[in-house]
């Protein structure tokens, strides 16, 4: 049961680290280099590996903090050259590094317990074999605790600068012109984002760990109108995530971090499909209503403008419809059926009167 | 309020070049204080990039650029930016008042947070611009005159000594337009130097009363019934100027 509770919380604390500097990965456009960051620390595992001869040495986590601002220097220096663009500029850094780590392992560390699987993919089930233990007390798992102080170091980043994040991230001009460094507060991102990667590839693999930052922010990003609410969200939704992700895992015994991963794009889809306003459901109902509505409008004006003249007799009957307005017949009837319903216009045999609030809508659709 | 004596703005032999081919030549303009300035000339004429070399924003090839003659970096907060609209990203989740309220951020400086008397004073703001019906709005929702607004607004709340403005009626309609140019006025009445990149030459003569020709070289500036002579709009517009007029 400990295995188990341990096992969530790693997970939990990991998504909810991810989770928040994703946020402004998201806002800036630049999730990408998330995806970049967290391939390109492989090199700088390894190097810092052959010196410390440890899997979990601290040095490992400074080392491939390293390399993931390295990337990032090496995608901005390209960048400014104006050969090429942004996407490529990345597409060609992380690889570069990456397969730098890949040869490295595959000649050096052929028989030691740093396998490309578990880089990849990581391998939450065993994270809590792995115990920090102070003066022979086991204080828990090394993953738990290390992604505890990468999520306090996250959190006190943004907490402390919330308002540089937020100026630099909407308007970069105003923050320069005002003094607060873009550039420093940019790499100071960049370098949480580098941490929190290496921290969480153990948990997860240096693939899945872009699900755990650019998922839940993303989720988050449709669910809110406010940056601190965002902030919230994000964490809130990688946590669920994490959980249900678990949970199914553990009952259908297959990979965690793949099913967390999935987890984390079904949870996205549901909230792209059903979040009400800019979902995208309510948004195919929004248009629904405004096409019947623009119809009934054009009913009723078309009713109005032979109101009382001698043709109207002929203009209003039902069955007229389909030649005046050019309207299939099945749709003048549903057209018809809608006006009727929302008493629009009133039926007398087979003629339509327009009601005093059909009249009214008439006229405000003229005056517009 | 009281106007120093000294140019609001000197720029001396500014020269900006991106690769090698330059933007700005050998730029020369002094801006008295107290005046609404129109920097006019053709696209690609360098409008944008003058405002963002006296913001520090673009590196600069040479020249020297003062604010009250003092570099910029010490006169941060006495000068206000209004940037282009389309140089932010509207759909970011915020609203109306806590874009305003960026405008305090300059004199908050690092780390400390804006408190019940920021707020205040960017509702004070937001109500001089006419937009307190929508201090709550999310901003993605404004009409691009509403967002003109708000950036104004902004600028505004910095409470500056000089203002440069980038196109602040670019998309907005013609009461929008009337609005702004009031406010331009106003704090031009108490003592605020205006900057203002502007596309329309019909109306330069009515809004302004200072214009800067520009076109890559400083062609002229000063007062606009002086400066804004046709000899002077045909030498920055080249063959175009019949172009322009007919906008």
């Amino acid at each position: 049961m400990q295995v188990h509770i341990e096992i969530l919380l790693i997970a939990i604390i990991t998504a909810s680290a991810c989770a928040l500097p994703g946020v402004f990965l998201v806002l800036r456009r630049m999730t990408l280099m998330s995806d970049a960051i967290s391939h390109a620390i492989l090199p700088g595992i390894v190097i810092a590996f052959f010196f410390t001869h440890s899997v979990s040495s601290p040095i490992l986590i400074l080392a491939a903090a390293g390399t993931g601002i390295l990337t990032v220097v090496l995608v901005e220096l390209l960048q400014k050259t104006e050969l090429i663009k942004e996407d490529a500029a990345i597409g060609l850094t992380f690889p570069a590094l990456f397969s730098i780590g890949v040869i490295l392992i595959s000649r050096y560390t052929r028989n030691v317990h740093l396998d490309i699987d578990a880089v990849l993919l990581g391998e939450l089930a065993y994270a809590p074999l792995s115990r920090l233990t102070v003066l022979g007390f086991d204080i828990g798992p090394v993953a738990l605790m290390v992604m505890t102080v990468i999520l306090i170091l996250n959190l006190a980043f943004i907490v402390m600068f919330y308002k540089e994040l937020k100026l630099v991230t909407f308007d970069v001009g105003l923050a320069a012109t005002l003094g607060f460094a873009p550039t420093l507060i940019h790499y100071g991102l960049m370098t949480l984002v580098s941490i929190t990667t290496v921290g969480a590839f153990d948990a997860v693999g240096s693939i899945l760990v872009v699900a755990l930052i650019a998922g839940p922010a993303a989720t988050a990003y449709l669910m809110t109108n406010s940056l601190a609410q965002m902030l919230f969200l994000s964490a809130g939704v990688g946590s669920v995530n994490a959980v249900i992700g678990y949970l199914l895992a553990y009952r259908f015994d297959v990979s965690i971090a793949g099913t967390i991963a999935t987890v984390t794009f079904l949870v996205f889809g549901i909230v792209f499909l059903l979040i009400p306003n800019r979902g995208l459901l309510s948004i195919a109902r929004r248009h629904l209503r405004q096409k019947w509505e623009f119809a009934q409008t054009m009913l009723v004006i078309h009713l109005l403008n032979h109101e009382g003249l001698p043709e109207a007799l002929d203009e209003s009957e039902i069955s007229h419809l389909y030649e005046h307005l050019q309207w299939e017949p099945t749709f003048a009837s549903k057209v018809v059926r809608y006006a009727l319903n929302n008493r629009c216009v009133s039926q007398n045999d087979s003629q339509l009167i327009l009601t005093d609030r059909g009249r009214t809508i008439a006229e405000q659709a003229l005056i517009q | 309020m009281d106007v120093p004596k000294t140019n609001a703005i000197s720029v001396m032999d500014l020269t900006v070049a991106y690769h090698e081919t330059p933007v700005l030549w050998d730029i020369d303009l002094d801006v008295p204080p107290g005046v609404l300035l129109a920097i006019v000339g053709p696209n690609g004429a360098g409008k944008t990039t003058l405002i963002k070399a006296i913001l520090g924003l673009v590196r600069t090839a040479s020249g020297k650029i003062l604010i009250h003659n003092k570099p910029y970096e010490e006169q941060r907060k006495i000068v206000g930016y209004v940037p282009q609209r389309g140089s932010v990203d509207w759909d970011f989740p915020t609203n109306v008042l806590d874009v305003v309220m960026m405008g305090r951020y300059g004199s908050l400086g690092w780390i400390r947070r804006p408190r019940k008397n920021d707020r205040e004073l960017a509702m004070h703001a937001i109500e001089k611009v006419g937009m307190e019906k929508y201090s709550n709005r999310q901003i993605s929702q404004l009409s691009g005159g509403q967002q003109q607004r708000v950036f104004l607004a902004r600028a505004l709340v910095q409470d500056s000594n000089v203002y440069l403005m980038d196109e602040p009626f670019q998309g907005v309609d013609a009461t929008t337009e009337r609005a702004i140019v009031g406010l331009l006025q106003e704090l031009r009445e108490n003592g605020k130097t205006v900057v203002v990149v502007h596309h329309d030459l019909q109306t330069v003569s009515d809004y302004f009363d200072w214009v800067t020709l520009l076109n890559i070289r400083r062609i002229a500036s000063g007062p606009v019934q002086d400066t804004f002579t046709s000899e002077n709009l045909r030498e920055t517009y080249g063959g175009r100027i019949g172009f322009m007029k007919n906008r």
